[in-house]
């Protein structure tokens, strides 16, 4: 990279690039000197620490980096992916260890009335206590306990809406009281949503029958046929 | 400078860029810009393999060392198996779980290994889309086209007609495994434009695309019960008496022991090589990116195809630092979203495919109209308030909310204040070289998804990718399902690997150089 070629004039003065402060975090009990907001994954390399379990794709979608934390003289314990999230001073974490969820096995077509189901697949569903410890949980922000309940009364396309985002980190499972997975709960109630209280796309019923009927066989062998430099052309063409 | 300070150009010239409309290159034009900018053409980057079924092809150098590299495995490794199957997956993202339900669905038996968690993998991160030509006003057809377009015409027309022409039957199996599709008014699938394409042609689930189909895909292979070995990473395939796929060794990462899986047919599913950071790009890629597939496949004598170029996705975050790498969705660009040097202009179609794009971000950095963090790292903005602006406000926050709330933990609201992006390593566009029933040219060897090559040509289009899983994903696993079904277990040799020891040492390359697969990227600090 041409350097001199910059102007100086468009640098950000990044503080913690500048300044190189180190902070102390405490891992798993044992004390570490770190960079400052470096991310906690990069926290655990950084002290030497191999890492298989806990780190997936480091973007914060597949929720491999299940983590606990506490910050300096605070007794709250949160929750964040460890991916996402910046180490600061007085910062003591352990990444969660996998949690002995039980999934319930089903087919989804087969399902004959998917709402009664979900009593029959997560019988413990409807025993929500309501302590909201489930959403206090989610690094995510998802409001866990109101999907609970939405479930529990049906409301199968409100619970898919909120749980978009979830990232199946399972951070809300260990802290139910009423050993609820409510994040189970809530990915068979949107697969339900999707698969029989979703409107079959017409226009794409349409698509798959052109395709059988041999519509676009014609344009096939025309394209198929065209030599490079009129394929090239024809590609060229297309705006 | 504050940060805030240098963004005000991208706030000052919004409005006067919104009467512009930027041409997209003539393909001369896209030619001498990318063979000026494009990494791919950084000589000094590439060299020739020395040995193996492409001997004397470039790729990458750090691509080339591993595809050189030694076994991990000692000579005297005891191949009694610990499991025997009818079909073995070999990874555990999109094309894996696909491979593996639809191997399933064909009545095999059917183990799936991983190296992380199931799922773990680029798959759940796809946010932009997937491409299918579902729209009236589109069909395959133009999909085909436009594809051969963004690939530089060099896309494999076997492979490519068939993924365009299953789409919409794969469509229809997401839905009714219940995967939520954003949906027009009519109740018919919305589609978006993306980059390089003529139609609106992606298939989105909010920006969540990829994570949602793989909850699902993940919960099926649950639900059907399919064997599963995580942790469990592929060192070295397992040939018979003939040279054809008979199964893997494995490790399990957890006790670091090998476990032999015997196999009538192999599905290799892992992916792509984005941890390898070539030329020292960060990358947008998951951990385990590490290219394992391709060296396996390559000691087993399989041909790879494309291996000499690499996609750089446009946008990769820049700032802050702790989110380099991380991807920027296309979507930001599909919705209007301008690219902005320090001077405040627009210097590209924002939607011109991703290898142009790319190239002319290097291009405003190298020429210094970039702008520069602390870190060393250079940049362009990319405008994300101007959604809000022309779609009204809340556009944002709605379209995007994964991008949202990655950038709102670092006290950045992208809403109101542009970001810093440069290109980041993306996807493998080549791989091992497969037919259309995604076979190699190893006997009941499959390759599925970003680890195969061909169908892409030389630049993916965006959201091709999904739908390539997808295809070649229940391919591979159809084929083989029935493959397996006719044939009998083989004997299981590493046969193949002392050919390939003897010919690394006839060229030079001595066992110590390098260990191969990587397996996982080293990032641990080595201390004292
Ligand atoms: C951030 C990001 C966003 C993207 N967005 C889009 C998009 O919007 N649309 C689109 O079409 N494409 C997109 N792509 C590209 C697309 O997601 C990938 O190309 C695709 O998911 C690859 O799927 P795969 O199944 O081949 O590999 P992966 O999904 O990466 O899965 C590979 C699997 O193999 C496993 N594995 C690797 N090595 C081994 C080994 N030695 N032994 C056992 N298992 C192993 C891995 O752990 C992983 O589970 C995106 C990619 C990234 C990184
Ligand atoms: S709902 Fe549960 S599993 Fe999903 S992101 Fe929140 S805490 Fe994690
Ligand atoms: S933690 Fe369990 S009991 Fe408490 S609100 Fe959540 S689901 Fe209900
Ligand atoms: S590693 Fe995937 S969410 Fe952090």
């Amino acid at each position: 990279m041409a350097d001199d070629n910059f102007d100086t004039q468009n640098v950000i003065d990044q503080e913690e690039v500048l300044r190189h402060r180190m902070v102390t975090i405490e891992i798993a009990g044992k004390q570490y000197e770190v960079p400052e907001g470096i991310t906690v994954i990069k926290a655990l390399w950084y002290t030497g620490q191999e890492v298989v379990r806990g780190a997936g794709c480091l973007g914060g979608f597949c929720g491999a980096c299940a983590t606990y934390y506490r910050v300096k003289d605070d007794p709250k314990v949160r929750t964040c992916l460890a991916c996402q999230t910046a180490v600061q001073d007085g910062m003591s974490f352990s990444i969660q260890a996998p949690f002995p969820a039980r999934k319930a096995v089903y087919n989804i077509q087969e399902l004959k009335d998917p709402k009664q189901d979900l009593f029959n697949l997560y019988p413990e569903a409807p025993l929500c206590r309501n302590c909201n410890a489930c959403t206090e949980a989610c690094p995510q922000k998802i409001n866990v306990r109101e999907g609970v309940w939405k479930a529990v009364f049906g409301d199968f396309k409100g619970v898919s809406d909120m749980f978009m985002d979830c990232v199946m980190c399972g951070m809300c499972t260990p802290v139910c009281i009423a050993d609820i997975a409510p994040n189970l709960v809530a990915l068979y109630v949107s697969r339900a949503q999707g698969a029989h209280f979703t409107e079959k796309p017409e226009g794409l019923e349409r698509r798959i029958k052109e395709i059988a009927d041999g519509q676009f066989n014609d344009d096939w062998t025309r394209v198929m046929g065209l030599n490079e430099k009129e394929l090239t052309d024809l590609c060229a063409s297309l705006k | 400078m504050d940060i805030h300070v240098l963004q005000q150009i991208v706030h000052k010239t919004r409005d006067a860029r919104r009467e512009q409309t930027l041409p997209k290159l003539s393909l001369a034009e896209r030619d001498t810009l990318i063979k000026k900018y494009h990494p791919d053409f950084r000589e000094s980057a590439y060299r020739p393999i020395r040995f193996g079924p492409n001997a004397g092809d470039k790729t990458a150098v750090e691509l080339a060392a591993l595809l050189e590299g030694s076994s991990q495995l000692p000579d005297d490794l005891d191949l009694t198996a610990a499991f025997t199957t009818d079909v073995l997956v070999i990874g555990g993202g999109g094309a894996g779980c696909a491979a593996a339900l639809h191997a399933h669905a064909a009545g095999a038996k059917v183990i799936l290994a991983t190296k992380l968690r199931l799922g773990d993998s680029n798959s759940v991160m796809a946010q932009g889309g997937m491409q299918i030509s579902v729209a009236p006003e589109d069909s395959p057809v133009t999909h085909f086209l436009d594809t051969l377009k963004g690939g530089l015409m060099k896309n494999d027309h076997a492979l490519l007609k068939v993924m365009v022409e299953e789409g919409p039957a794969i469509a229809k199996w997401l839905i009714e495994l219940g995967v939520l599709f954003d949906r027009d008014p009519e109740g018919n699938l919305h589609v978006k434009k993306g980059g390089g394409s003529s139609k609106p042609r992606l298939l989105t689930c909010s920006d969540y695309t990829g994570l949602e189909i793989m909850r699902v895909l993940k919960d099926e292979v649950l639900n059907r019960q399919i064997q599963l070995l995580e942790f469990c990473a592929a060192v070295e395939l397992l040939s018979d008496e003939h040279g054809a796929c008979t199964g893997v060794v494995l490790k399990d990462l957890d006790n670091k022991r090998y476990l032999v899986v015997a196999a009538k047919t192999v599905i290799l599913a892992t992916g792509g090589i984005g941890r390898l950071h070539i030329q020292g790009f960060p990358t947008s890629n998951h951990y385990g990116a590490t290219g394992d597939g391709l060296c396996l496949a390559y000691r087993m004598g399989a041909r790879l195809a494309h291996i000499d170029t690499f996609q750089y996705h446009p946008s990769g975050a820049v700032y802050p630092e702790q989110l380099v790498g991380a991807l920027v969705t296309e979507g930001i660009r599909s919705e209007g979203g301008h690219l902005v040097n320090a001077k405040g202009e627009r210097f590209v179609n924002e939607l011109d495919t991703r290898d142009v794009v790319s190239s002319s971000i290097i291009r405003e950095c190298e020429e210094g109209r970039g702008i520069r963090t602390m870190a060393g790292r250079v940049g362009v903005w990319l405008d994300t308030p101007l959604l809000d602006a022309e779609h009204g406000s809340g556009t944002v926050n709605k379209h995007f909310p994964a991008m949202v709330r990655q950038f709102e933990r670092f006290g950045i609201d992208i809403s109101k204040d542009p970001v810093l992006i440069y290109p980041t390593l993306h996807y493998q566009n080549g791989g091992v070289k497969i037919d259309t029933n995604a076979e190699t040219e190893v006997t009941n060897l499959f390759v599925a998804g970003e680890a195969s090559g061909g169908l892409h040509g030389r630049n993916r289009l965006m959201g091709n990718s999904l739908l390539d899983l997808m295809v070649y994903g229940k391919r591979s696993g159809l084929v083989a399902a029935g493959r397996a079904s006719s044939t009998s277990q083989g004997k299981l040799t590493l046969d193949h690997l002392q050919r390939f020891r003897a010919e690394a040492k006839k060229h030079g390359v001595s066992s110590s150089e390098h260990a191969s697969p990587m397996i996982l990227p080293a990032y641990t600090r080595k201390t004292g």
